[in-house]
């Protein structure tokens, strides 16, 4: 199972953090810096595995993590998930939000928290991978967009918009 | 063209984000984030209804704030609203703020059930999978009672959309592992087993999760998914990349289903119908074969991909544990793996070994590779790997290859990493226990231990080597060669010290024929480290010494010089200061028969499972943890009882060692077999000390009135009561009496809340004493519960009491007249401010008596206050921490009736009602 998915930048801000298991909001937060600070000493081309900080069950966790450019992304998971596959997840998450965001970047993330979110959830639900076809994955989302813009027409104009 | 175009998107949220990316502190941030806090909390709380829009706007900032790590107290109602909304954009936004910050206690989840009923009957298959995830994320009991039963249904219906499916599948195992009790699959079973065959991969990727799980819980009901599995698997590895379209990743077909199906297969043993095994061992071989093949693609996810299903694989044959052939190419595969440039690869082969390396077909094979783990143990970057490489040498350990292993992990541990090096202690005190064919290599390798890395010598570790050394008498000369050898060192580590101290003091003789080694060598070696020491270990040198004179008498005046110098005989540690007195008086009064007797040898200690692999399968998680474990961790706490004081040596507690005060701490289990310990027998086979559970509360109601006296009783033990209190706090003293002749061990007191320890030997006869300091911070009903832990003989003994800690004894009494009281008594005359009963009484009414128990309670009793003599008034005031509680009290007696009316009234509803139901059972 997964347990957290975390997305911070390098200095540590947080850009999306998704817990499938309940923890207290100082908690979470205390996550997101221990595995930060776990994470972001660990050189370039050492292994994508380590066990988890304390605070997230110390080592029957793993972290599984990647490091693109500006942004962490790291997957806390139990022992029931394949390290690899786990691995690719995260490129099918990357990809997919490229995709659909048009060579993302971190301020993507920042002003999109809601379709990140949206995206996540097409593929991790409570915890369990939902689906791993990319194309499955866009068609939803585009789906959605399409419902979207549809309605936006019903919204007033969003101009003196505060 | 992408998904998401930038332009559109709320333009208030975008100049939010921006703010607060431009503030320059932390304190800037803040102060525009109260800003925004206040400006929504204003708009949500307005007249005018906002629009859809606005509301989405609005919970969009909420959720940014929260990213931030800022509370969000308000807005969760606003967005339980949009969830009704027929909206998609609104209903969706709702939702996620639903899932993000409403947790499974939330008293809002009636609310959201009923928009998740809505939408999960509304047939439009978008709303539905908002509906199914927000379940599935939130996962509450309360949910679990209202959808368990509707969900398997959409999941097995013919007509459900594919995405709906698996949005089911995903949200009945989290109400599945939430409260298993309501999700009942019987009628289902089989239909979701076969979802496995569905022609949508996306539908069986989710099924498959849902069927892993059922299946781990009831393997059984669930086990014709293995035929299933095993078809759809190999399905998926002959089929061509391209076959599989969407689901191939990177030219490797469906390769997250793939390790799926895998790991189910590992829930089961090999298949018993040869075909399926036929067929499963062709998957296995071919997946294996095409990890020879050339890749098809560069890219690292294409490696990834395939060796994903590879390990997995190799997982499943380990599991199996049966097919030789199999086993030995999976070694082998590993083996490539091990000296592979992806970092990632050596983890996992080395991960995989580790498991390889148990089974009796491949632990040969595994051998093989020592060289390779041990330079991966010396050159690998990451720690990580380097973790898992000595796990692995830890795992092919064996008598072969066990002297090389150990010194290789001796020579990592000086550059070892520290969050490492306690379990590598570990590790190589047990191998070098386990292995040892000579105890000679054992003690060498221990100290080196010590002196490699003393810090991280737990002290199971150092307690190990003292027991191996006293129960092998073929190793205590080497031992004490060593350990002198070893306190030659200028600086050595305070666990050397121990070790040495201890070693000497028993088996110093054994050297002291060599000159350089006699006694007052050894004496003066030892004494040159005293300084630098501890407390427990200056007292365990002191145990030393008191040894020393009874090994060599020609150290005695030496040593009681010692003994008798101000820093030792008064020492401010009371401790110290005891031994230091002790030791001399024995020193000079008893005789030399006596003397050999209090300080012989310490009797061999009893075979037992070594407490440092308890310490070991500890630190390893609590899912390797048994009920051994908890054996071996009491058995350790006895070693650590034998370790403090090693000194006393009196197996049986002999009338000369009870004369000084000399606790027999020595190990009890260890005393041989006396007709003592067959009486103790005997005795706890009668006895009634039957291990109680429950909590016994006999004495509890007898203390409301009284501070005093007897609160439980059996025919082992006594427990007295002292207490006084005054204004806010108490001390209560306790005393635990033995009732019996014989001592009782371990002998553990804990309360719900803190406690200093008691000490943990009662001797027959004799009683203990413990304080127990009190502070009433607030009012209370509950009474702590004390639990008291002791072996009498071998039984285990559990005792749980209610302490007689109870809200009126933090009374402070009240002197006042007549008009005083009436007219406090009419301004607490809320209905919840008054308590009452009638009762029967129980006892006779005899005003005297009456009169000593109110008194007894801690109130002022008010003589001539009452227009009616007969009738009781009491006044007082609780004090606890955070406030005073003032309490009137009223007990009207009906000597014809037998009956008594009793008023309670005070500020406090709680105080009123809890003080009238101890009162009622008083009189």
């Amino acid at each position: 199972m997964i347990k957290a998915i975390l997305i911070f930048n390098n200095h540590g801000k947080p850009r999306l953090s998704k817990f499938y298991e309940h923890y207290t909001e100082d908690t979470e937060q205390q996550i997101i810096r221990e595995t930060f600070h776990l994470v972001s000493k660990r050189d370039e081309n050492v292994c994508n595995f380590l066990e988890g900080g304390m605070l997230i069950g110390g080592s029957d966790n793993k972290l599984i993590y990647r490091h693109y450019a500006t942004l962490y992304f790291v997957f806390c998971v139990d022992s029931s998930e394949s390290e690899l596959g786990i691995l690719d997840l995260i490129q099918v998450f990357v990809e997919t939000l490229d995709k659909c965001f048009e060579n993302v970047c971190e301020l993507d993330l920042i002003f999109h928290v809601d379709k990140v979110h949206n995206i996540l959830a097409e593929m991790v639900m409570g915890g369990m991978v939902l689906e791993t076809n990319m194309n499955e994955i866009i068609t939803q989302v585009d789906a959605q967009n399409k419902m979207e813009k549809s309605e936006t027409f019903i919204f007033q104009s969003p101009r003196q918009d505060r | 063209m992408p998904a998401v175009s930038k332009g559109d998107g709320m333009r208030g949220l975008a100049v939010f984000i921006s703010d607060i990316r431009n503030c320059k502190s932390k304190e800037a941030e803040i102060k525009r984030i109260n800003k925004e806090l206040a400006n929504i909390r204003s708009k949500f709380k307005g007249d005018k209804a906002l629009d859809g829009y606005s509301k989405k706007k609005y919970v969009c900032k909420l959720l940014f704030i929260f990213l931030l790590g800022h509370d969000i107290d308000f807005g969760h109602m606003e967005a339980v609203n949009l969830l009704s909304s027929n909206k998609y954009t609104e209903k969706q936004i709702g939702y996620l703020f639903i899932s993000v910050l409403v947790n499974s206690n939330s008293e809002l989840i009636r609310l959201i059930n009923n928009a998740i009923k809505n939408d999960l009957s509304s047939r439009n298959p978008t709303f539905m999978c908002l509906a199914l995830h927000c379940i599935a994320n939130v996962g509450s009991r309360e949910m679990a009672e209202a959808f368990a039963g509707e969900i398997p249904r959409i999941l097995v219906a013919g007509d459900t959309m594919d995405s709906v499916k698996q949005s089911a599948a995903l949200c009945l195992l989290r109400l599945y592992k939430t409260s298993p009790d309501l999700v009942l699959m019987g009628e289902w079973t089989s239909r979701v087993v076969h979802l496995l065959n569905d022609q949508h991969m996306g539908v069986v990727t989710a099924a498959i999760s849902l069927i892993t799980c059922l299946s781990q819980k009831n393997p059984d009901e669930f086990k014709t998914c293995v035929s299933l599995a095993v078809s759809r698997l190999s399905r998926i590895v002959s089929s061509a990349s391209t076959d599989l379209q969407d689901y191939t990743y990177y030219f490797v077909p469906a390769p997250w289903l793939s390790c799926k199906l895998l790991r189910l297969l590992q829930c089961y043993p090999p298949p018993e119908d040869g075909a399926v095994k036929g067929r499963l061992v062709e998957c296995l071989e071919t997946i294996l074969n095409k990890a020879q093949e050339p890749p098809k693609s560069k890219k690292v996810q294409h490696s990834n991909a395939k060796n994903a299903i590879l390990f997995e694989a190799i997982a499943l044959i380990i599991h199996y544990d049966s097919e030789p052939n199999l086993l030995v190419r999976a070694c082998n595969q590993l083996g490539q793996f091990l000296q592979h440039r992806e970092t990632n690869l050596r983890y996992l082969a080395l991960e995989s070994m580790c498991t390889l390396a148990s089974s009796e077909f491949s632990h040969e094979a595994v051998k093989t590779h020592i060289e390779t783990v041990i330079n991966a143990l010396k050159t690998e970057r990451d720690v990580s790997v380097r973790q898992r490489a000595a796990d692995l040498l830890y795992a092919m350990c064996d008598r072969s290859n066990a002297k090389q292993i150990v010194a290789e992990m001796l020579s990592y541990l000086e550059t070892a990493d520290y969050s490492i090096r306690e379990e590598m202690v570990l590790k190589v005190a047990i191998l070098a226990e386990k292995y040892a064919v000579d105890y000679s290599w054992y003690v060498d390798t221990i100290l080196n231990l010590i002196r490699i890395a003393g810090d991280y010598v737990s002290e199971e570790v150092w307690y190990r080597v003292i027991q191996i050394v006293i129960n092998r008498d073929d190793v205590q000369g080497y031992a004490a060669k060593t350990v002198f050898e070893a306190l030659q060192a200028p600086a050595c580590h305070e666990n050397m010290v121990k070790v040495g101290g201890y070693i000497l003091g028993e088996f110093g003789n054994l050297i002291a024929g060599d000159p350089r080694s006699s006694p007052l060598v050894q004496f003066n070696l030892l004494h040159s480290k005293f300084h630098l020491c501890s407390v427990p270990t200056r007292a365990l040198l002191l145990s030393a010494y008191i040894k020393f004179i009874n090994l060599f008498p020609e150290t005695k005046t030496t040593i009681q010089e010692v003994l008798r110098c101000d820093s030792q005989i008064r020492n401010s540690d009371v401790e110290l200061q005891q031994r230091a007195v002790e030791y001399l008086k024995l020193s000079s009064i008893a005789s030399t028969d006596v003397l050999a007797t209090v300080l012989e040898e310490m009797p061999p200690f009893p075979e037992r499972e070594s407490s440092i692999l308890a310490k070991l399968k500890k630190k390893k998680g609590p899912g390797a943890v048994s009920n051994e474990l908890e054996e071996g961790k009491r058995e350790g706490g006895e070693l650590n009882g034998a370790g403090e004081r090693p000194g006393d040596s009196s197996s049986t507690p002999s009338p000369s060692a009870d004369l000084l005060g000399l606790r027999s701490a020595a190990p009890v289990s260890a005393a041989p077999p006396s007709a003592g310990s067959l009486l103790v027998d005997v005795f706890s086979e009668a006895g009634p000390a039957a291990p109680a559970a429950s909590v016994n509360d006999d004495g509890f109601l007898r203390f409301v009135c009284k501070n005093n006296g007897v609160l439980f009783e059996n025919q082992l033990l006594q427990i007295g009561i002292k207490s006084e209190y005054r204004q806010n706090l108490g001390r209560m003293y306790l005393f635990y009496g033995n009732k019996t002749s014989v001592q009782f061990v371990s002998f553990t007191t804990t309360l719900n809340v803190q406690l200093k320890p008691v000490d943990p030997l009662v001797e027959g006869g004799a009683q203990v004493q413990q304080v127990i300091n009190i502070e009433c911070i607030t009012d209370f009903s509950e009474a702590p519960i004390l639990n008291i832990k002791f072996r009498y003989g071998g039984a285990l003994q559990n005792l749980s009491l209610k302490l007689p800690v109870t809200i009126n004894k933090f009374f402070q009494p009240t002197e006042m007249a007549s008009n005083d009281f009436f007219q406090r008594w009419k301004q607490l005359s809320q209905p919840q401010q008054e308590a009452q009963k009638i009762f029967k009484a129980n006892h006779a009414m005899d005003t005297e008596v009456i009169k000593a128990k109110l008194l007894g309670l801690g109130t002022a009793l008010l003589d001539k206050v009452d227009p009616n003599p007969e009738n009781f008034v009491c006044a007082g005031v609780i004090q606890t921490k955070s406030q005073q509680v003032g309490c009137l009290l009223r007990l009207e007696p009906n000597a014809q009736a037998q009956m008594y009316r009793l008023t309670l009234r005070s500020s406090k509803d709680t105080v009123s009602k809890r003080l009238c139901d101890l009162l009622a059972e008083q009189f």
